[in-house]
């Protein structure tokens, strides 16, 4: 039986078991007339359910992840020794060409007498493992219903079991978070130390020449190590920082007056229509707005450069960062206006009372009072920028060199992990491993700036409320 | 202030003209120029926000423009003879009443095979010739077989394959012409360019001068944009179906996995949750994790997903799962703000009438929650929508032809398909087919949007 209908089947139990436990407790009720239930009839029922499950689950869970091996090992040791050793082959291409067999995948060039064998043992293996499974998880499950069934008195106090579950699983759904960054950072530490098995870390960090070659298969012989390019970071690094340079020289200027503007100017009604409005810059995907610079400002800003005399490229790191400091206007602009608005309101009247202008009070009280936190904004804004992909992808023009001209096109991080890590690599040559450094670099940078973005602006709440 | 004004202004005919202190004269000096530096910065900052406005309608209009004469598309009106001298098939298969189902579809799909084998092609250059004579001649071969985008064919093979006793008959039909006759028609490349540099032989664009003059050839509204997969062979019949499937599946697993988890993780955090080192851990742990650039999660993906579990590359449920860890910490954070807003007096009414600490918050606090935890949620999907940059790293960008049937079949993304149309190298036909492309993503979103604020709107409650 498929796992699929094992669930069902679960599933169609839990009913059952809730139903008999009902019963059951109701029953139960009757009988002890003098003694109250502790628990809802329902409560009962549920409990009963949980019990019926929740073991079989584990059970199902806990087979699906062993049993391959274990059939696998199973088909291992049958294999003749002296096949294996006349075919010199390593030991998972054949298991993985007997598990084809198995599965009826077919496989390359003509299957052996012995290799045809094993296949149908581990057919065998995997059906009687099939039926054991079924046959445990029914037993469990029954079990646990009669267990549960059986326990059901005024006593028991089934509404505590349930809440205990579900406490359980809201404690494991919040796990996932962490999980997720543990992934994160040992997926990309575990690839970026075998990258630097290939190249020595000083020569990532600090080399000033990116070009990795073509990902040839079997880098990893002895004899290739010559052609296997450089992985410079520092071109990628600065091609990034000038992209979101320029990205931060448009979105700040811009998104601050905006919030000033809407913050201390703008009528109610106003601020009410504009601000929606520009939010909607933080909502389009990134990738329209990488298409947007590709098609209308790159060309744009290149004629422009040629009208007055300049010479800009249609895909260059000004017109990558001009567009993403139109994407990250609404968030400087908005984060900006929550903290002008925090800015407690006697500091206004007291600046107004001695007869500043509106203006003056904004600039010499307001601003220097809300400073903190919009530096915490202006960092959150560039760890955006940074990490941004499809609007470089397409517009910065792809070209790892080191330069500080912005007319030029340069490659980023995030680009240079797309156009390593595409169509199906095995994660085994320096040319692909390299993107797992890449991201891990990245990952770093962003969490400082985030990490300190957010104690900034932290210290900052507390200070005014 | 008045005061000084007052004197500045007009000390003649004020009635007793104090003479003013030094501070006085200086401050009326200055009034002046403090209030133009007062227009000023008021300016600037209704500049900033034109600027900004500006910038939002140019992108549309932008976008649109180029995008909506993509809902159209030119086709060919053509009386086709489906001649049985051409289309010599056996007879459609029925079920006998003692065959298996595996043996009927293995009858089925060797028929279907049968069927595909017909020159359809033909049965098109018939119909083309009784439009333009020339077409049957020798020396237009080429220039004949380039009026009908070549994917049409399958759409006659369809026919044949839903109703045989088409066979015989003479239908009208509506094809899409090549996609270089779209981009002639729709006055997308330069005319006046020489022979040698158009894509259009001189021939050929004669013909459809004249077709389209006699309206046999125009502009109607592109179904194969939503009903066709992507193509290569034949551009003018590449659609969005498979893209808007495999965004379809991943939206559905992130609904069902990052929905319900983060929902759940965010009732124990502010809920039940004691205060201590450990949550606090959690809680920076899930604001770090809501601003990682999200083509690390693509990372992520690649290396557990696809490399240790050995999930099935391209495939939307691996996606969807990438896509469902990258927007778990924004369905996290818009829970937890809602369920904070919501008073303690519910769940201390709840707790003093005897509910347990659970009770209180199922039966009573999340009730109420629902309508911003909905919010949250829909922002989170758009979100997931809209994302690219992981998807690449995970496989999504090959070039799918088939429209997948379930999450772990190979398949793209509305996204990604956009990246992938907008390198094609048939710009003047694909600029447009992508901002079409789009214009359907914005679309969702923003409707996506709409309906989290109208939802927001509708049951926000002030307590």
């Amino acid at each position: 039986m498929s796992n699929f209908s094992l669930i069902v089947l679960l599933l169609a139990l839990m009913a059952i078991g809730y139903q008999l436990g009902m019963v059951r407790s109701r029953k139960v009720a009757a009988v002890n007339l003098q003694q109250k239930m502790h628990s809802r009839p329902h409560h009962y029922g549920m409990m009963v359910g949980l019990w019926a499950v929740i073991p079989a689950f584990f059970i199902l869970i806990l087979w699906t992840l062993l049993s391959p091996g274990v059939i696998n090992s199973m088909v291992a040791a049958q294999l003749p020794p002296e096949a294996l050793a006349a075919e010199g082959m390593n030991a998972d291409v054949i298991m993985r060409r007997i598990g084809n067999l198995a599965a009826n995948f077919g496989v390359v060039a003509e299957a052996e007498q012995w290799e045809l064998a094993a296949a149908a043992y581990m057919q065998q293996l995997k059906s009687s493992s099939a039926l054991l499974l079924t046959g445990l998880m029914s037993a469990i499950a029954a079990a646990g219903l009669f267990f549960s069934f059986k326990r059901i008195k005024p006593q028991l106090r089934a509404r505590h079991q349930i809440e205990r579950t579900v406490k359980a699983v809201l404690i494991i759904c919040s796990t996932v978070a962490i999980l997720t960054t543990i992934g994160i950072v040992m997926s990309m530490v575990g690839e970026t130390i075998k990258f630097f098995s290939f190249i020595p870390p000083a020569d990532f960090f600090f080399g000033t020449t990116w070009n990795p070659r073509f990902s040839t298969t079997g880098v990893s012989e002895g004899s290739l190590t010559g052609s296997q390019g450089s992985f410079g970071l520092l071109p990628l690094l600065s091609g990034t920082m000038l992209v979101a340079v320029i990205a931060l020289l448009v979105a700040i200027p811009l998104g601050l007056m905006v919030a000033i503007y809407l913050a201390e100017y703008a009528p109610a009604k106003f601020r009410a229509t504009a601000k929606p409005i520009i939010e909607v810059l933080a909502g389009i995907p990134t990738i329209v707005y990488g298409f947007f610079a590709l098609v209308t400002v790159g060309p744009f800003l290149a004629d422009f450069g040629a009208s007055i005399g300049l010479t800009i490229r249609a895909t260059s790191a000004l017109t990558a960062g001009v567009v993403m400091g139109i994407m990250i206007i609404p968030f400087i602009s908005s984060l900006s206006d929550d903290i002008i608005t925090q800015v407690p309101k006697a500091l206004r009247d007291a600046s107004l009372g001695l007869g500043a202008t509106k203006s003056e009070t904004v600039r010499k009280v307001v601003l220097p009072a809300a400073l903190p936190g919009i530096v915490g904004a202006v960092l959150l804004a560039a760890s955006r920028a940074i990490g941004e992909t499809m609007i470089v992808v397409l517009a910065a023009g792809n070209s790892p060199t080191l330069t500080a001209n912005p007319f030029e096109a340069v490659s980023t991080v995030t680009v240079t992990i797309v156009n390593q890590l595409t169509g199906d690599n095995d994660f085994a040559s320096p040319q692909s491993l390299v993107a797992f450094a890449l991201g891990l670099t990245l990952f770093v940078i962003t969490l400082l700036l985030n990490v300190v973005a957010l104690v900034i602006v932290r210290k900052y709440r507390e200070q005014y409320e | 202030m008045t005061d000084i004004n007052k004197h500045s202004v007009n000390p003649a005919t004020a009635e007793h003209p104090a003479p003013l202190s030094k501070t006085q004269q200086k401050v009326a000096a200055s009034l002046n120029r403090r209030h133009r530096q007062e227009k000023l910065f008021k300016g600037i900052g209704l500049g900033a926000v034109i600027i900004s406005l500006t910038l939002v309608a140019i992108l549309f209009i932008n976008i649109f423009a180029k995008g909506l004469p993509a809902f159209w598309q030119s086709a060919i009106t053509l009386d086709i003879y489906f001649d049985p001298q051409i289309i010599q098939i056996s007879e459609k298969p029925v079920q006998q009443p003692d065959e298996t189902e595996n043996a009927f579809r293995q009858r089925f799909i060797e028929w279907q095979s049968e069927v595909g084998m017909v020159n359809f092609n033909r049965l098109i250059l018939d119909g083309l010739v009784k439009v333009i004579p020339e077409a049957s001649e020798r020396q237009y071969r080429r220039d004949s077989s380039r009026i009908v985008t070549s994917g049409e064919r399958y759409a006659l093979r369809d026919m044949v394959i839903d109703n045989p006793e088409i066979i015989g008959q003479t239908k009208t039909v509506h094809l899409l012409t090549d996609a270089n006759i779209d981009v002639w028609l729709k006055g997308n490349i330069d005319r006046s360019l020489p022979d040698a540099q158009q894509q259009l032989s001189p021939k050929v664009r004669e013909w459809v001068a004249e077709l389209s003059k006699q309206g046999i050839i125009e502009n109607r509204f592109s179904f194969a944009l939503f009903m066709n997969p992507d193509s290569r062979s034949s551009l003018a019949s590449a659609g969005l179906a498979g893209a808007f499937m495999g965004s379809l599946y991943m939206m559905l697993v992130v609904i069902f996995l990052a929905v319900p988890m983060g929902v759940a993780a965010a009732i124990y955090l502010e809920e039940f949750a004691p205060k201590n080192k450990l949550t606090d851990l959690v809680e920076v742990n899930i604001n770090n994790l809501a601003a990682v650039p999200s083509i690390v999660f693509g990372l992520l993906g690649a290396a557990v997903f696809i490399g240790w579990f050995k999930l099935p590359m391209s495939a939307p449920i691996v996606g969807g799962l990438v896509l469902s860890l990258m927007t778990l910490p924004t369905v996290i954070i818009a829970t937890r703000s809602t369920l904070k807003a919501i008073p303690p007096s519910i769940r201390q009414a709840a707790l003093g009438l005897g509910a347990s600490k659970m009770q209180a918050i199922f039966h009573h606090v999340l009730p109420l929650a629902v309508p911003g935890i909905l919010t949250g949620a829909i922002l989170g999907v758009a979100q997931a929508l809209g994302e690219a940059a992981p998807l690449l790293l995970i496989g999504m960008k090959s070039f799918v032809a088939q429209v997948p049937t379930g999450p772990f079949e190979q398949s793209t993304a509305l996204p990604v398909q956009i990246f992938l149309w907008q390198g094609n190298e048939l710009r003047n036909f694909f600029e447009a087919r992508t901002s079409a492309a789009i214009i359907v993503l914005l679309a969702l979103m923003l409707s996506l949007n709409a309906l989290a604020i109208w939802l927001r709107k509708k049951y926000e409650k002030r307590w």
